[in-house]
């Protein structure tokens, strides 16, 4: 097309040949350094395939002579974590839950390896933040079902609750209505009495009729004035903290029907180091006794 | 590959070889071309290699004077120590990346204090635009990196080629052994400068005496040889190849300039009201109704950048003044005024083409706006470094969940609370809270009895977990306002942050 060349009148450069709307491109030289700059890396590309992972094939790719792998990298730095963790893990897989506590650096890395382990397997059911929901409970208050010491939650967590592990928490609340145990009537004086517990009573007859009926056949696990007992896993019922609501609907439906609420077992998936991290970020939470 | 200049007008003989034409009594006329001439200079012109012929006068001596100050400290700096204690490093200046700390003798600034930085660029910045607005690129001309590498590199070139005539004809001659010597030698000088430049950098970034012990048993760590490496090749291919390629082609700055100078401006300039018209003078003829300027090319000949001033100001200029030294000695000798060739200012040169005297006004606008700018921003920096506390404080409040509520009904929020002791010993504080009734504060791995005390390490920030927990009545609102205090208990120095404390609402 040497025919067409045009030489721009103004600079008296060569232009493109192109034009657009009477405007034409003046064909300036690349820097010279730039274009060099170019083919280098035109050139280095060409190694880079060979030397690097870099075509698709069907069902695999071409891997490079000198085998890189950003997903081998990946294992390569767990490992090196691991590794220099492993000193750490097997401290605290030695030492008791007190002596983690009482160790500034052990702690600080219990508290570290607790938060990782408890977004994984436990943030699910009680929340990124541990604050739980209805029927799973809050882990940052100074109210626990089943206790709130090291041994305590670190027992909690290796069985778990009513999964039927022979070690695993466990303590049945009946639904009275269902099991007939109860009938309706009885059953809202009961409200009526564990409301009283907390100052919220609106009929006193019916929490005294109440008081009566929980004398016979709550007491036993809620114990008297209905503290609680944690070694059923009965919880506190004259606080402000309630895991199936405290309204009266919530109270009744409650002793109606009975509650189970299940943890899985996790000594059998965690280690006993990574266990105990749970437990003392769980006790850190700000609940722990 | 590259082209050898040779005289616009057909030397008689092959260059430098001819017999030397006279441009005054005793001053011979230099066969030089200005590569850069903007009228001979095509677009697709490869590159012309310059043969910048040595100079000899101030500017010259000066230039000496800066390069040997600016290399001088280059290499010096990260061995001199300064005493800071146990706890941290003894070198005056380094840049330790992986404590991320930066110490410059007296100072020593935390990641968080980055803004140091930005205002040391800030001033840097304002100064260049000072100096230009001044004296033109005398930043290019004397004290950047680029100038004083190629100066050195030029020195070396000189030193084993021999001054411009020698150098054009080795260019031309062809390759035999002596060529072949004295180019292996120039070079291999070179690379040990570049070496030297890529090494002196890594002390920089760690101690130097133990690093240099380090790279010389082959122990230091990978990332130093890349470095050492990398600067080698920069330092060898800027300094020694591309040369004032760079500064035409490759930096910004030639561009900006523009927008800092002014006809007040003092830069190099060819006072062609007293030059022209120029040529040739033989000893007889008067000096009257002629130009001082004999066309000797002196200026062409020994400028760097491969210009001719008398074509007046232009974009490869660095105002490093090596023309009117060349310029001064010619004068000199034909027994003209000097300063044919001169710092000075287009209003000036206007001045005295008609007749008047020069003014030179160093306190214009212009510079007095730079001189304010960095006057605010270096106060700004004195007192931020003046007032710069040796302990910071930070709360963060945990957001899930954003409060819980415990048995008694109580509230209770929880904060991290990261005290920073800048100091080189270890310390202890007393927390304190304000603005929240009945409160309680518990932290986490922390005795309960009496008010809790944090121990930060020298030279280190702590975290601690803090609980804090409020009776219910105390919330008056779903937000309450409350301040974290920090005491030293040896100094009673402390600080507070204002936080909040977060409940249900009434």
């Amino acid at each position: 097309m040497a025919g067409d060349k045009h030489i721009d009148d103004h600079s008296g450069v060569e232009t493109t040949g192109h034009e657009w709307d009477g405007i034409r491109e003046l064909n300036n030289p690349l820097p010279r350094w730039w274009l060099w700059t170019f083919y280098i890396c035109i050139v280095w590309s060409v190694g880079y395939w060979v030397v690097m992972p870099a075509w698709p094939l069907v069902s695999s790719y071409t891997t490079g002579v000198i085998g890189y792998s950003s997903r081998a990298l990946v294992a390569t730095r767990i490992d090196e974590a691991k590794a220099a963790q492993a000193q750490y893990v097997a401290r605290i897989a030695d030492a008791t839950l007190e002596d983690v506590e009482g160790d500034p650096e052990l702690l600080e890395f219990a508290l570290a390896g607790g938060r990782s382990a408890f977004a994984v397997n436990c943030s699910q059911c009680h929340g990124r933040g541990a604050a739980g929901a209805i029927g799973y409970p809050n882990l940052n208050d100074d109210s626990w079902l089943w206790g709130g010491t090291l041994e305590n939650i670190a027992h909690t967590i290796t069985y778990g609750v009513r999964n039927g592990h022979d070690e695993a928490r466990f303590g049945p609340m009946p639904g009275f209505l269902s099991d007939q145990i109860l009938d309706r009537a009885q059953i809202d004086d009961v409200a009526e009495y564990v409301l009283s517990l907390g100052g919220r009573a609106e009929d006193s007859a019916a929490a005294e009729r109440g008081a009566a009926v929980f004398a016979e056949q709550c007491v036993a696990c809620h114990q008297e004035g209905g503290l609680g007992n944690t070694e059923l896993g009965a919880p506190n019922i004259a606080d402000g903290i309630w895991l199936y609501g405290g309204e009266r609907e919530a109270i009744v439906e409650t002793v109606m029907a009975g509650r189970a609420g299940v943890m899985p077992t996790w000594g059998d998936r965690l280690s006993p180091a990574t266990i105990k991290q749970l437990a003392v970020y769980v006790h850190a939470l700000g609940g722990g006794q | 590959m590259e082209q050898i200049v040779s005289a616009q007008k057909p030397a008689p003989a092959a260059g430098a070889d001819a017999s030397p034409v006279q441009a005054a009594a005793g001053v011979e006329r230099v066969d030089a071309a200005a590569v850069n001439r903007k009228e001979t200079r095509s677009l697709y012109q490869k590159r012309i290699k310059i043969f910048s012929k040595r100079a000899r006068g101030a500017f010259r001596k000066l230039k000496w004077a800066v390069l040997a100050m600016t290399l001088g400290v280059y290499y010096v700096a990260p061995w001199l120590r300064w005493d800071r204690g146990t706890s941290a490093p003894d070198q005056a200046i380094l840049i330790d990346i992986p404590a991320r700390r930066f110490y410059f003798f007296f100072i020593e600034i935390w990641p968080q204090e980055v803004y140091y930085l930005t205002g040391i660029l800030i001033l840097s910045g304002l100064a260049l635009f000072l100096a230009t607005s001044l004296f033109g690129r005398v930043w290019c001309g004397y004290t950047c990196p680029q100038t004083v590498w190629t100066d050195l590199f030029i020195f070396v070139e000189r030193l084993i080629e021999g001054d411009r005539g020698a150098r054009i004809r080795l260019e031309k001659a062809p390759w035999g052994a002596h060529k072949i010597a004295l180019r292996v030698v120039k070079h291999a000088l070179w690379i040990v400068i570049a070496v030297l430049t890529g090494g002196a950098w890594v002390f920089y970034f760690a101690d130097a005496p133990s690093l240099l012990v380090a790279l010389a048993t082959l122990q230091a760590p990978a990332i130093a040889y890349i470095a050492i490496g990398v600067l080698t090749c920069t330092t060898y291919l800027l300094g020694g190849i591309a040369r004032e390629q760079v500064c035409t082609y490759m930096c910004p700055w030639p561009r900006i300039q523009a927008a800092m100078t002014d006809v007040d401006s003092m830069i190099v300039t060819y006072r062609d009201y007293r030059g022209e018209p120029r040529g040739p003078h033989r000893k007889s003829e008067p000096w009257e109704g002629r130009g001082d300027c004999i066309d000797c090319n002196a200026c062409v000949a020994v400028c760097p950048m491969g210009i001719d001033i008398r074509d007046g100001s232009q974009l490869e200029c660095i105002n490093c003044g090596l023309c009117i030294d060349a310029c001064d000695e010619v004068m000199s000798k034909v027994g003209r005024p000097l300063k044919l060739i001169a710092y000075d200012t287009f209003a000036n040169v206007d001045r005295r083409a008609a007749g008047q005297d020069a003014r030179y006004s160093l306190l214009r606008t212009r510079p007095l706006i730079y001189v304010g700018l960095m006057v605010v921003v270096g106060s700004l920096m004195l007192f931020g470094l003046t007032t710069r506390s040796a302990l910071d404080l930070n709360v963060l409040r945990d957001r899930n969940p954003l409060f819980v509520t415990l048995s008694d009904g109580a509230i209770r929020n929880g904060y991290t609370v990261k005290v920073i002791n800048k100091q080189h010993e270890a310390r202890e504080f007393r927390l304190d809270v304000e603005g929240l009734a009945g409160r309680r504060i518990d932290v986490v791995g922390l005795e309960s009895e009496g008010p809790p005390v944090l121990r930060v390490k020298a030279d280190k920030l702590a975290a601690y977990r803090v609980f804090l927990s409020a009776p219910r009545e105390s919330l008056i609102d779903e937000s309450v306002p409350i301040v974290f205090r920090v005491t030293d208990t040896l100094d009673g120095s402390e600080i507070v942050y204002d936080a909040v404390f977060r409940g249900p609402g009434s």
